[in-house]
């Protein structure tokens, strides 16, 4: 038994697809969903399952297709995946930006333009300099990552760039301050900076202590509580092996509601930790976040 | 029937006087304003007696919902410390400016109108049907989203603001969407102009968005007499927003320079 609250899907706002499965070309320390090389957990969804996905979705209203992986770029087929979706969707992906070739950059640029809906390519790092990034993305990670966004901001793609909080809530806006030079610098201009909580998820859950296991999302946190800002009552998370209720749930066997989106239509239980996170940040997946918990984040602004 | 939809004043009075003259030589059948009457510009008393005394029913945005609740910001959302500091100066430059009589005149505003025209059902709102600080940009708003949003609604022309940049999406079965633009601020093209729109159904819904050329420099001079941020200046002077731009999808943003 539990006192976990249910949540219902008021609609099908946001279609995560996992074209890439958990394959990644790297392990960062803090992975949700363990991600990385040698992590068969879900394998690269097909063009065809995409295809079918995206249409499903379509028909039900959907506004806007994130996809992710592991590391969506290393499916074969991304970019087609990506015009299919653009066709009727304004279309994210969320990558770590290394395998952003001046090819692949051409290639997402002319996909852009094309589209009358935004192309946004999300490129997750998780600190400004590249001995901080490293340490928890691998060596080499950030010169990589880096020159992927440049070649996009060089085209006028603009990419976001994500960064998970690790810093102290007081070096909070040196840091972001640093973030955005440091990439202006780099070449990319005008750096969009999205700031993301630490998950306890995955890799993260072994880096952090003092985590209460049991808590969940009751009746009583959700009494007066905007229900929009939970991803569960407006998202679903396609992969190869089905539908899950949310992205970040993916490792959770209760979150599977589904072979097909049409049968993944339920409401889930807010039984895991990440729910609270979730309860407690707001929506904190989407492009634009309707709430992100942390410092004052009011200040005297840097120079353009 | 033929009506002028503006929204998106933010305190640009000057812009306002100018725009409601020129629909008052277009013989319009009624005028709406979507909301958000303060915000980024001098002065936000002065735009109340224009609307009233020009008959223009007006509904409530987020920002009115906002001074007339007493909240604490003006509920766009932004998590950009800079983003969030230009939103801060301006709400508070607005709380403090608006007549305590006027937050409540804009407390008894209604969140939306519904008209039926020709037998089109009209939804008049801010952010969109179902949340008053919803952004419907038109990068990011595809059709099959907007036909679940006017069924959802029960509506055939939806008609909203909030972004700050007017579009038209005709769903090519008699159903249509519109952002009527803002008259607060030049809608990031470079150009100081700003915009309303005429909304005609007959047979046909036909949108038309209008310019509005006012005078920029002296909305300018006020800003700087009120001590505005410089920010909001350039805006006004150049047409390119220097503020709130984290909530802007690529191809918006894309399309500006900054």
């Amino acid at each position: 038994m539990t006192n976990a609250a249910r949540v219902e899907l008021r609609h099908l706002d946001n279609l995560w697809v996992q074209v890439s499965g958990t394959y990644c070309n790297i392990e960062c320390h803090h992975c949700f969903n363990n991600s990385g090389p040698r992590a068969t957990t879900f394998g690269h969804m097909t063009l065809d399952a995409v295809t079918d996905a995206i249409e499903a979705a379509s028909a039900q209203g959907v506004r806007e297709i994130y996809f992710t992986g592991g590391e969506p770029f290393l499916n074969t087929h991304l970019l087609d995946m990506i015009a299919n979706s653009l066709a009727v969707a304004p279309t994210t992906v969320l990558t770590n930006g290394m395998l952003i070739s001046d090819r692949i950059a051409d290639a997402l640029e002319e996909l852009s333009t094309a589209a009358r809906y935004s192309l946004e390519i999300r490129v997750s790092l998780d600190g400004y300099t590249e001995e901080m990034n490293d340490a928890i993305r691998g060596a080499g990670v950030f010169r990589l990552a880096v020159a992927g966004a440049v070649r996009l901001a060089r085209r006028n793609l603009l990419p976001i760039m994500t960064i998970v909080r690790t810093w102290d809530d007081a070096d909070e806006l040196a840091t972001l301050g640093e973030f955005a030079r440091v990439l202006t610098d780099a070449g990319c201009a005008r750096p969009r900076i999205k700031v993301l909580p630490a998950l306890p998820l995955g890799r993260e859950l072994t880096r952090i202590s003092g985590l209460r296991r049991d808590e969940c999302v009751t009746d009583a946190m959700l009494d007066g509580f905007d229900r929009d800002l939970l991803m569960c009552s407006n998202s679903r998370l396609v992969t190869d092996r089905g539908v899950w209720a949310c992205p970040l749930l993916v490792e959770q066997r209760d979150a599977r509601l589904g072979t097909t989106l049409g049968d993944a239509v339920s409401s889930y239980e807010l039984r895991h930790q990440t729910c609270v996170t979730c309860w407690r940040y707001g929506t904190i997946c989407g492009n634009v976040s309707a709430r992100i918990e942390g410092p004052d984040t009011v200040s005297a602004p840097e120079a353009r | 029937m033929r009506f002028a939809l503006i929204g998106g004043i933010y305190s640009n009075w000057r812009a306002l006087e100018t725009a409601l003259s020129d629909i008052a030589r277009r013989h319009v059948d009624a005028a709406f304003c979507l909301g958000d009457l303060g915000a980024f510009g001098p002065c936000p008393d002065r735009v109340f007696p224009l609307l009233q005394q020009a008959g223009v029913l007006c509904l409530q945005g987020n920002y009115d919902n906002a001074l007339a609740g007493g909240l604490a910001d003006c509920q766009c959302g932004y998590t950009d410390p800079r983003d969030n500091y230009f939103a801060r100066l301006s709400y508070d430059y607005t709380f403090r400016n608006t007549s305590p009589a006027h937050k409540v005149w804009l407390g008894t505003l209604p969140t939306s109108q519904r008209l039926d025209v020709n037998g089109k059902r009209v939804l008049l709102c801010h952010g969109s049907p179902r949340k008053i600080n919803e952004f419907l940009w038109e990068s990011t708003t595809p059709d099959g989203f907007l036909a679940f949003l006017l069924a959802d609604a029960g509506a055939d022309v939806l008609c909203v603001t909030h972004t700050g940049i007017k579009w038209h999406r005709d769903l090519g079965d008699g159903r249509h969407v519109v952002n009527v633009g803002a008259l607060g601020r030049p809608e990031n093209d470079g150009t100081p102009r700003v915009w309303y729109t005429l909304l005609t159904i007959g047979d046909t819904v036909d949108v038309e968005f209008v310019p509005v050329d006012y005078d920029h420099d002296a909305l300018a001079a006020d800003m700087r007499a009120a001590r505005l941020p410089g920010e909001f200046i350039e805006t006004i002077l150049s047409g390119w927003w220097t503020t709130c731009l984290e909530v802007l999808p690529q191809k918006e943003r894309a399309r500006g320079r900054f």
